[in-house]
């Protein structure tokens, strides 16, 4: 996009853009660490985690205050006002990201301090986080870079994640069902896994926004036939 | 329902060409804006549709404006613009009441018509008074000068004005650019219920103006209709990536 007449409205959009991609980074390196804190056992590590949740609601706060800022003193529009209104879901969504990884630290520090895990698959669920993070991860650069193709297919991806999310599920039932003293372990890696899912869909949400920035057009709620449009 | 039609209109200062070529509907009981940098010809556009050019020797209309219901072409030289005028009002940038009284203001036009009854001309300049959102301000100081009301009085005087004879179609150039933020925008809200009675053709410069109060927009850049479309469309998503420079602020 070619440069504004103001310059400061430049400087001002293109630093919200760059807040965005870093609380991105932070949210990504909150997964990631939330599940190291699962499969090693670190308590220390989960606490980090839980503490750290704040960070990622004050850049929110901070990213959403900025946006109302701009929209008072520059009335944004066409491709300027759907990149403003993208970012505020998109912080929304990316806050919720965190929670969801907080989350996963809090149930991880349940489950090491009983004594850590023995049957349930701690394995599949790190794969699926890691589709999660690869989502979450590319629905960044494809908002960086305004990349349409690479968000319809992160969008495309999300189903993925759902069947693993599924598996996950029947592999726990059969845990619980052959050993009861599973089960407590067990609901608790259900919630990470859901967690894990619900990544996938937050980061599905944010690149429907980048269609949005990009083509102006809302792919939200039309499954993937639209995409091709 | 379209009220007015341009076709292929291009029109002349001498031997500059301002606007080149314009096929642009307007839609009867709806706001058009025409937005654009200064120079766009969007006034020049304007001031065709009440032939506000025929004062000054030298310019030249080409193509034509259709009028509805009758498709009369406003532009033919068998077309009186007098009475071209008299469908078609105007209001200007700065409020520009005749120096007498608020009454006299109305019912200039409708005496110019020939009203000579004092009764009708009470009835006709009260109800276009009322329907400019004015009466109430002013009903106890009818005959007092019209200059001693507010800029905002004035320029709903001036709307009154045009409504009085009973007008088709309205044009306004920049009405509230020389208004304060609570007159613009009771001459907005005004804009918005007058639509149910008369078309109208508004340039504005102010794109939140346009976006606020318009159901269809054109942009125009040196003598071109460069966008027609539906306002909400055209500020949110515009096809043209000229439109979108301009009202993202990137001209220049």
């Amino acid at each position: 996009m070619s440069d504004h007449a103001s310059k400061q409205y430049d400087l001002d959009l293109g630093s919200i853009r760059s807040r965005v991609l870093a609380m991105g980074g932070l949210v990504e390196s909150q997964i990631r660490r939330a599940i190291d804190a699962l499969t090693t056992g670190n308590l220390a590590l989960s606490d980090e985690v839980i503490e750290a949740d704040h960070r990622v609601n004050a850049m929110e706060v901070s990213i959403d205050g900025d946006c109302s800022q701009l929209i008072v003193r520059r009335q944004p529009a066409a491709g300027d006002l759907r990149m403003i209104f993208a970012i505020m879901k998109t912080v929304t969504d990316l806050e919720r990201i965190g929670d969801e990884a907080q989350k996963i630290a809090r149930m991880a520090k349940n489950i090491h301090e009983r004594g850590g895990t023995q049957a349930p698959p701690v394995v599949e669920v790190r794969h699926a986080a890691e589709a999660a993070i690869s989502m979450l991860r590319r629905t960044l650069d494809c908002f960086a870079r305004l990349d349409c193709d690479g968000a319809a297919e992160v969008i495309r991806d999300d189903a993925g994640i759902d069947t693993e999310f599924r598996s996950i599920l029947r592999q726990l039932i059969t845990y619980m069902m052959e050993d009861p003293r599973t089960i407590t372990t067990s609901l608790e890696i259900v919630w990470i896994a859901k967690a894990i899912e619900r990544i996938g869909d937050h980061a599905k949400n944010m690149a429907e926004y980048v269609i949005y920035i990009v083509k102006g057009t809302d792919v939200r709620h039309t499954g993937t036939a639209k995409l091709e449009l | 329902m379209v009220k007015a039609e341009s076709r292929n209109l291009s029109f002349f200062y001498g031997d500059f060409c301002a606007l080149k070529h314009i096929n642009m509907p307007v839609h009867e009981h709806k706001v058009t804006a025409l937005i654009g940098p200064s120079g766009c010809g969007k006034s020049t556009f304007l001031r065709c549709f009440n032939r506000m050019h025929d004062l000054y020797p030298g310019n030249r209309y080409e193509g034509e404006i259709l009028l509805q219901p009758d498709n009369a072409n406003l532009l033919a030289s068998s077309v009186d613009p007098i009475e071209v005028r008299m469908r078609i009002g105007m209001v200007f940038q700065k409020p520009n009441p005749f120096p007498k009284s608020v009454f006299e203001n109305v019912a200039y036009g409708l005496r110019v018509r020939g009203e000579g009854s004092r009764r009708r001309l009470e009835e006709k300049v009260e109800q276009a008074l009322q329907d400019a959102a004015l009466w109430s301000e002013v009903k106890d100081r009818l005959h007092q000068p019209a200059y001693n009301l507010s800029g905002g009085q004035q320029q709903r005087l001036c709307i009154a004005r045009a409504l009085a004879t009973d007008p088709e179609l309205l044009l306004f150039d920049e009405p509230t650019s020389a208004l304060d933020p609570i007159a613009t925008a009771s001459i907005e809200e005004l804009m918005h219920d007058l639509k149910e009675r008369v078309t109208i053709l508004i340039v504005t410069h102010n794109m939140q103006q346009a976006a606020r109060v318009s159901d269809f927009t054109a942009y125009m850049y040196l003598g071109d209709l460069i966008e027609f479309g539906v306002t909400d469309e055209l500020f949110i998503k515009p096809k043209m990536k000229q439109t979108e420079d301009y009202i993202t602020g990137r001209f220049g």
